[in-house]
This record gives structure tokens, C-alpha cells and sequence, in this order.
């Protein structure tokens, strides 16, 4: 029962794409695609959204087929019809939301889909699964449950299935999206070592410096159209023009804050099993943008939803202009102003099913008669759209919107006259030039006299954007730090545990 | 009350938990494949009556209970093509069939209403019959009894020990990464709709030939107990083990309103057949009581190395519903 991969059979494979066209109704997502891959690399294929690099890769693992074109592997054509045909020839992907079972045990995520008897061998399992993590430097606990795992780790445990399955080729659709800056490092390595055992790896990503930092050839996507393939090493400038067609510059940080304390935390005490965070004392001035960093689950969520009232807090204060408001719920924060855009858009933010007017009709604060008007959202819906250059329509429900749009929609969808904007992860899952976008609408604001709270596991856009960084390491918190004189490698230290006693002389902290 | 009468009584609710047992197996069966099967409600009246029915006119038990089960089968599998490939809301016609097939039992079962039909009688096990106590109360019971009891084993054995059962899991739960493992959900879900509908199906003969015979239209009395059968489920975390407590917990509090009776003549009657139903909302809920906001503030506040106990103790009590229940599975 055991796998190929064990067996140490280096197989090796080379991965051809042939003319392959796909359309989505009027959308040609994939325009005569020609492409091909060696085996023992590392292929990056960057795009922004919607280039069709999802697209072409859900074609090589089986999940759609090509309306015209090949795929052959190893010089031989091949017709892959589900993602079950792919993992048997040899073609695993790694899905950017993991596709496993949260309730189940590792062990038991691991075994499902394995062939084998009726009952399946925990035992020889165990062992292989060991085995296998120790070569990758993994550290997963197999009787835990998938879903007290963070993505990062749900990653792991997915390409070691992948790879005990017998994959050959891995795809990865942007798996650095919602890890911690260790566990990418973690994971790159484990890439490279397969790379160098003589598997196929295919990188997928908006982020540069992922790509950049990871493989050995890169092809770039732009409107389903293949514009080139470079060869490491990379030339930034050059790869963006790629990906956009034009030169992109980042937005400069500019100190806007005032004087004004908007909101002031107080001897703070919050929890949520298992992380308990003790003592925050903390003011926020007017204008002013707070970057939370740490990785996922150091509390930072928690306490970005204490400030909202989502979280009721055990002791201390939450004063919002003045006001104490530490015990009272949401609607009674959103009345002095304060709005929270959470990090699941679909779940949290937006209401699938409505359309985009319809959002405008219950978001806000005009026309609160008991019948709608309907010409009066249209409008207001086609101004927002048009000043939040959200591709879609007023009577577009917002679920078929892509990602970028639904973040730039749920922005345009905040109440003009806020002094606080709290945001989870604002610009997860977008490409550089929506996250630009959105970062010079929240500057924007920020000039108004908003204040910005913001979570973020891209170290780099909390430095970018930032005037003060508080940073979170298992349930501690940071006095705040000046995000002018923090360098990137200080922060990734401490977001790891490492130098708060040279950096804070705070001793209570830890 | 003597100490045999007690046993007696006991014994009694192990048999009259059979039904119960079967029918909760079967719906827990099709739910953990992410369908409901709202119907069970119909489905046991239906397929008690057309069992009777089968039975007495062919004179043979198996006869009756596989009828039962092929009504069983029919039904969900009009659940099956109404959820699984014409992706219609479960709910709405679940509930609808399970209001038809109680009318139609009624209806139809009119010719046979009050007919003497054959009965299963009780095989004892020899040697085990003689153990003392358990003996009594398990080794001297009917063939449908045995077999509900095995099935409990058998049916959590299947769906937590072995490799399709994982697979049963997976499909409930989430069924596209069910689907990328090569499992082929719509067929499965037909399959344990079916199974889960047949296991249902087979209920409704086992009480008119067995825990409570004969066809007496709407006074046999099973009107309700599809419904508590699906509370069962629900609460039972779709466990075929904690489930069946579930059910003879339910037979108990049965037997328990009957026996009572006498000693208590100021409560009406009534209230001691209905009081059932709602004290087994009231144990299900305590059970799940770990689901609880306040309760995990409780445990946070306790010293780890206790809460760390408690989070087990509670974690393994909980239940929670499998992710894709109820959704309708599409490819892209």
C-alpha cells in the first residue's frame, strides 16, 4: 500500500501544452496556449486575476476540459477527464482554498481516495506519512483535526497527499496567499527539494516576489493570452510590463495622522479560546493607519474584532471618541462611525444573491423608506462603479464579480463620513494593481481624517502603508512601532517570537 | 415493582428501540452523503401499512419486510432524483412526500384495518439466554432486534473504520475535494440515499409485525416517530452509536410514560404519551452543550491542564453537521 514516491522511483515528466483554447461564455479564457514544461524545475506562470491562469491549470489537472487543444505528457497525448485521471497520470494540484475535510483527523484526510482494502492500515500509514514529512521538514501532528490547522500547514499536509498519491507534476494555484512569511520559506524549500528529485513544479502566482524568489523559468499570462516566457534571473520592471502592459509605480506613504485620539484601548483583556490577549493600551489618532502583523492566529484577528465589538472583551475599555462602547455590539459601533471590512468578502462582507444595487439599498443611509427606489440605486450604483472602477454592472449579483471587484465593491459600499475603517487582510488574493487601487482609496479617506486598522500577512504592505505597526506573537502584543524606521527583516524576526527583549524594554509584555 | 418486571420492561425497550434504531442508521446513512431525506415520517406509515399488508397476504414475515423496504427504496430514490440530478430544494419535497405517503397509508390501507396478520416471535440465543441479567435483556429478543443491534456496530464500523466510509464522510462534507480523490458523488449519493431510504423502509413493517402489530390506521401511532427519528439524527451527530442511544433513550421515556400511568392518575394520560418528545429535545440539547458560546468562556477560564481535558470531552460529544448537507453537488 505503500506509494511510488516511497520506492524512491525518480519519475520524471515534461508537461506539454498544445493550442489549448477555453472559453467561458463570451470570455476567451485561454487564446491558443503553447507551452512546455521540464521536468526537475521550477515553472512559474504569473498573471494578475483573470488571466487565465487558473484556467489553464484546472485544464491540466482534469477539473475542465479544453474546448480545443493537447495536453501531452511525456510526448504522448493525453485526454484527462477528471481530476481522478490526472492524479493517475501523475498531475497533482494543490487548490489555493485546500480541498480537504476540516472535521476529519489528518490521518484520515490523508487516507481518503488512497486505493486499497476495505479497511485501511492506520499503522503503515503513520509510518509512511512520518517518513514522508521528515524529508520535507514538516511537523504535523497526524491525530489532530485538519480544521485547528492554519492554512499554511493545510498546504502541507496537502502536497505530502499529493505526492504519496504519486504525483509527478505539482501544480500550485497561489498557495503563498494567506501564510506566514516562515511558512512560505518552509514551503519553498520543500519545493525545491522535489524540483531537484526530478518533479515537475508549476507555480502560479500574482505575487513577484514569490515568483521571483522561486523559479527557474517563468511564462506570463495577460488576458488569456501566453505574452512571453523569461528565464530567471527576472527583471522586475520588465515582468510587470508583461503582466499589465504598463508601468506600475507603488504609492508613497504619507503621514496624515492628527492630533485627534479616535479610539483608545484601556487595560484591554480579550479572549478566545485558546489565546488570551492581556493589557493592550493603545490610541489611535485620527487619520492615522495601524498595521496589525503577525502570522495567522497570533491574535490580531481577535483583537481587530474586539475593536468592533465582535468580541465582547473580558476587562478593560474600548473607547471610541470619548465614548465608552466596550460592552455594546456592532450596530452601536457602526453608529459612531467605525466600519469593519472582514477578510471573507462572501461570507462576511457582501450578501451573495444581491446584486450591486441592491447592496446600495441596504448599505445605506438614504431613501430608508419601506419601498425602494429602485432608479435612485441604479444611479447611485453606476457613480460608485464608475468611481471605484469596479468592472461589473448594477444589476450584477456580486458573487459573479471576481475577486478584486469584490473588495473594491465592498469598499464602495462604506459610508462616506467614517472615522475608523478596520479591514482584514484588504488586499488578499489581489494583484498589484487593485491593491494599489485600493490602498489610494484608503488614503483617500485617511486624508478625511479616517483612521485605518489593518491585518495583514504581507509584511511588506504593512510597511508600505503604515504609520505605527503593532505586532502579534502568540496572544503578546508590541507597544507600537514607527513604521518608517522598522526594516522587513526586524519584523520578520519578531512576528517569529525572536528579539522583543532587544527591541522592547517593556518587560510586562513577555 | 419487582426487580423482573423491571428487567422485563427493559427488555421491552430494547425491541421497541428496534424500529428506531433501523430508521436512524439508514437517515444518518444518507445525511452523512450531504442529503436529507425529509420523507421518513410518510415512509415508515407507508411502508408499516404495505408490509402488513405483503405479510398477510403471502403469510410470510420476509415477504413483509422486504416490501417495506422496496417502499422505502422508491421514495428516496424520488429524493434522490429530485435533490441529486434535478437539483431541487430537499426540503420541499421531503416534506411534501412525507405528507403524501402518510395520506396514502391511511388510504390505502383501509381494506386491511383490523386483519390479523403473523407476528415475529422471539428466538432466544441458547447458552447466552442463561447469562444472568443480560441474558434477559438481550439474548431472548426477536431476529429484528439482533439484527438492529448488529447494524449499530456495523454501520459505525463502516463509516468511521473503512475506506468507502471515509469517502461517505467526505462526499457530505465537502464533496469537491471528495470529487478530486476520484470518488464519483452522484453516484454515491443516489447509493446511500437508497440504502439510507430501504434501512427506513424496514422500520415501518418491524412495528405491525412486531413492537406493535397489526394495521389500525391512524390509531397504529406512528405518526411522529419519522420526525423523531430525524431529530435522533440530528442530535446523535450522525453517529450510528450516540444515535441509537438516542433511540433507546426514546423508547425508554416511552415505556417510562406507560408504566407510570397507574402511579400517576392526576397528569392526563396524554401528557405522559407526549412527554417523550419533548424530553428528548431537552437531553439531546444538553448533550450538545459544548457547541455553546458561554459554555467555552466557561472553559477558558479553567486551568489548562483541566480545560485541556474538557475541550477533549467536549469535542468528541459534539456533533456538527456535515459541510455539505443539503447542497446539491456541481462539477465547476
Amino acid at each position: 500500500m505503500s506509494s511510488p514516491f516511497l520506492k524512491i522511483k525518480r519519475e520524471k515528466m515534461n508537461v506539454e501544452f498544445k493550442n489549448i483554447n477555453k472559453h467561458f461564455g463570451p470570455v476567451h479564457a485561454n487564446v491558443d496556449i503553447n507551452l512546455s514544461i521540464k521536468s526537475g524545475s521550477i515553472f512559474g506562470i504569473l498573471g494578475e486575476n483573470g488571466a487565465g491562469k487558473s484556467t489553464l491549470m484546472k485544464v491540466l489537472s482534469g477539473f475542465i476540459q479544453p474546448d480545443s487543444g493537447e495536453i501531452l505528457l511525456d510526448d504522448k497525448v493525453v485526454t484527462i477527464d477528471s481530476p481522478a485521471d490526472a492524479i493517475n497520470y501523475g498531475i497533482g494540484m494543490l487548490h489555493q482554498d485546500p480541498l480537504d475535510f476540516p472535521p476529519m483527523r489528518l490521518i484520515e484526510n490523508f487516507i481518503v481516495g488512497q486505493k486499497g482494502g476495505l479497511v485501511p492500515s492506520y499503522k503503515s500509514t503513520m509510518k509512511d506519512f512520518e517518513e514522508l514529512q521528515k524529508k520535507f521538514g514538516f511537523s504535523l501532528d497526524p491525530e489532530a483535526y485538519v480544521d485547528t490547522l492554519t492554512v499554511g500547514e493545510r498546504q502541507q499536509l496537502e502536497i505530502l497527499r499529493l505526492l504519496w498519491m504519486g504525483a509527478n507534476a505539482l501544480i500550485l494555484d497561489e498557495p503563498t496567499t494567506g501564510i506566514s512569511s516562515l511558512q512560505k520559506e518552509k514551503l519553498f524549500a520543500a519545493l525545491k527539494i522535489l524540483a531537484e528529485q526530478g518533479k515537475t513544479i508549476i507555480f502560479v502566482s500574482h505575487k513577484l516576489e514569490d515568483v521571483e524568489a522561486l523559479c527557474s523559468r517563468v511564462a506570463i499570462l495577460r488576458k488569456g493570452i501566453l505574452v512571453g516566457e523569461v528565464p530567471a534571473p527576472f527583471d522586475s520592471d520588465e515582468l510587470v510590463e508583461m503582466m499589465f502592459g504598463k508601468v506600475i509605480t507603488l504609492g508613497e506613504r504619507n503621514n496624515l495622522s492628527q492630533e485627534k485620539v479616535v479610539l483608545e484601548l484601556k487595560d484591554l483583556y480579550v479572549e478566545q479560546y485558546p489565546l488570551r490577549i492581556e493589557n493592550v493600551n493603545f490610541q489611535l489618532r485620527a487619520g492615522e493607519v495601524i498595521g496589525l502583523a503577525g502570522m495567522e492566529g497570533s491574535g490580531q484577528d481577535i483583537l481587530l474584532r474586539a475593536c468592533v465589538g465582535l468580541i465582547r472583551p473580558i476587562s478593560g475599555k474600548v473607547i471610541v471618541k470619548e465614548k465608552d462602547l466596550s460592552h455594546k455590539n456592532y450596530l452601536e459601533y457602526m453608529e459612531n462611525g467605525v466600519s469593519f471590512l472582514p477578510a471573507s468578502r462572501l461570507e462576511e462582507g457582501l450578501v451573495p444573491g444581491l446584486t450591486l444595487a441592491e447592496h446600495f439599498t441596504i448599505a445605506g443611509d438614504e431613501k430608508k423608506g419601506l419601498f425602494i427606489d429602485k432608479d435612485y440605486f441604479k444611479e447611485k450604483a453606476e457613480k460608485m462603479i464608475d468611481e471605484y472602477h469596479i468592472i461589473g454592472r448594477p444589476d450584477l449579483n456580486v458573487e459573479s464579480l471576481s475577486g478584486g471587484n469584490q473588495q473594491r465593491a465592498a469598499l464602495s459600499l462604506l459610508k462616506n463620513s467614517l472615522s475608523i475603517i478596520l479591514l482584514e487582510h484588504p488586499t488578499r488574493g489581489l494583484d498589484i494593481e487593485s491593491a494599489i487601487y485600493m490602498w489610494g482609496k484608503l488614503k483617500e479617506r485617511c486624508q478625511q481624517g479616517t483612521s485605518i486598522f489593518f491585518i495583514s500577512g504581507d509584511l511588506e504592505e504593512i510597511l508600505q502603508y503604515s504609520d505605527r505597526i503593532l505586532v502579534f506573537f502568540s496572544g503578546h502584543v508590541s507597544p507600537p512601532m514607527d513604521a518608517s524606521t522598522t526594516t522587513l527583516d526586524q519584523l520578520g524576526q519578531l512576528i517569529g517570537g525572536k528579539g522583543w527583549k532587544q527591541v522592547f524594554d517593556t518587560k510586562e509584555k513577555l | 415493582m419487582g426487580n423482573d418486571i423491571i428487567l422485563f420492561g427493559l427488555a421491552g425497550v430494547i425491541a421497541s428501540g428496534a424500529p428506531i434504531v433501523i430508521a436512524v442508521i439508514g437517515e444518518t446513512l444518507t445525511e452523512r452523503a450531504g442529503v436529507i431525506n425529509l420523507s421518513l415520517n410518510g415512509v415508515i406509515l407507508l411502508s408499516a401499512m404495505i408490509g402488513f399488508w405483503v405479510a398477510v397476504e403471502t403469510d410470510s414475515l420476509f415477504f413483509g419486510f422486504l416490501a417495506g423496504m422496496v417502499v422505502g427504496a422508491l421514495v428516496a430514490t424520488i429524493v434522490a432524483f429530485s435533490s441529486i440530478t434535478l437539483k431541487q430544494s430537499q426540503v420541499a419535497v421531503g416534506f411534501i412526500l412525507a405528507i403524501t405517503c402518510r395520506d396514502l397509508a391511511y388510504f390505502l390501507g383501509n381494506p386491511i384495518m383490523g386483519s390479523q396478520g403473523p407476528i415475529m416471535l422471539s428466538t432466544s440465543i441458547p447458552f447466552l439466554k442463561d447469562i444472568p441479567i443480560l441474558g434477559r435483556l438481550l439474548f431472548q429478543q426477536s431476529l429484528m432486534t439482533y439484527i438492529s443491534i448488529i447494524m449499530i456496530g456495523v454501520a459505525w464500523f463502516w463509516i468511521f473504520k473503512t475506506r468507502p466510509g471515509l469517502m461517505l464522510q467526505g462526499i457530505g462534507e465537502k464533496p469537491a475535494a471528495a470529487y478530486v480523490r476520484g470518488a464519483n458523488v452522484q453516484k454515491m449519493r443516489y447509493f446511500y440515499t437508497i440504502v439510507g431510504g430501504a434501512l427506513v423502509g424496514l422500520a415501518g413493517p418491524l412495528y405491525t409485525l412486531s413492537v406493535k402489530p397489526g394495521w389500525k390506521g391512524t390509531i397504529t401511532g406512528l405518526d411522529g416517530i419519522g420526525w423523531i427519528v430525524l431529530a435522533i439524527t440530528i442530535f446523535g451527530g450522525w453517529n450510528p452509536i450516540r444515535a441509537a442511544f438516542g433511540a433507546y433513550l426514546f423508547a425508554f421515556l416511552q415505556w417510562l410514560g406507560l408504566v407510570l400511568q397507574p402511579y400517576m392518575t392526576s397528569i392526563p394520560s396524554q401528557v405522559l404519551q407526549v412527554a417523550p418528545f419533548p424530553l428528548m429535545i431537552l437531553a439531546l440539547l444538553f448533550v450538545n452543550m459544548g457547541n455553546t458560546e458561554w459554555m467555552e468562556r466557561l472553559i477558558a477560564s479553567l486551568p489548562d491542564k483541566v480545560r485541556l481535558r474538557a475541550v477533549k470531552i467536549l469535542r468528541s460529544m459534539q456533533s456538527r453537521q456535515p459541510g455539505a448537507l443539503g447542497t446539491p453537488f456541481e462539477r465547476q
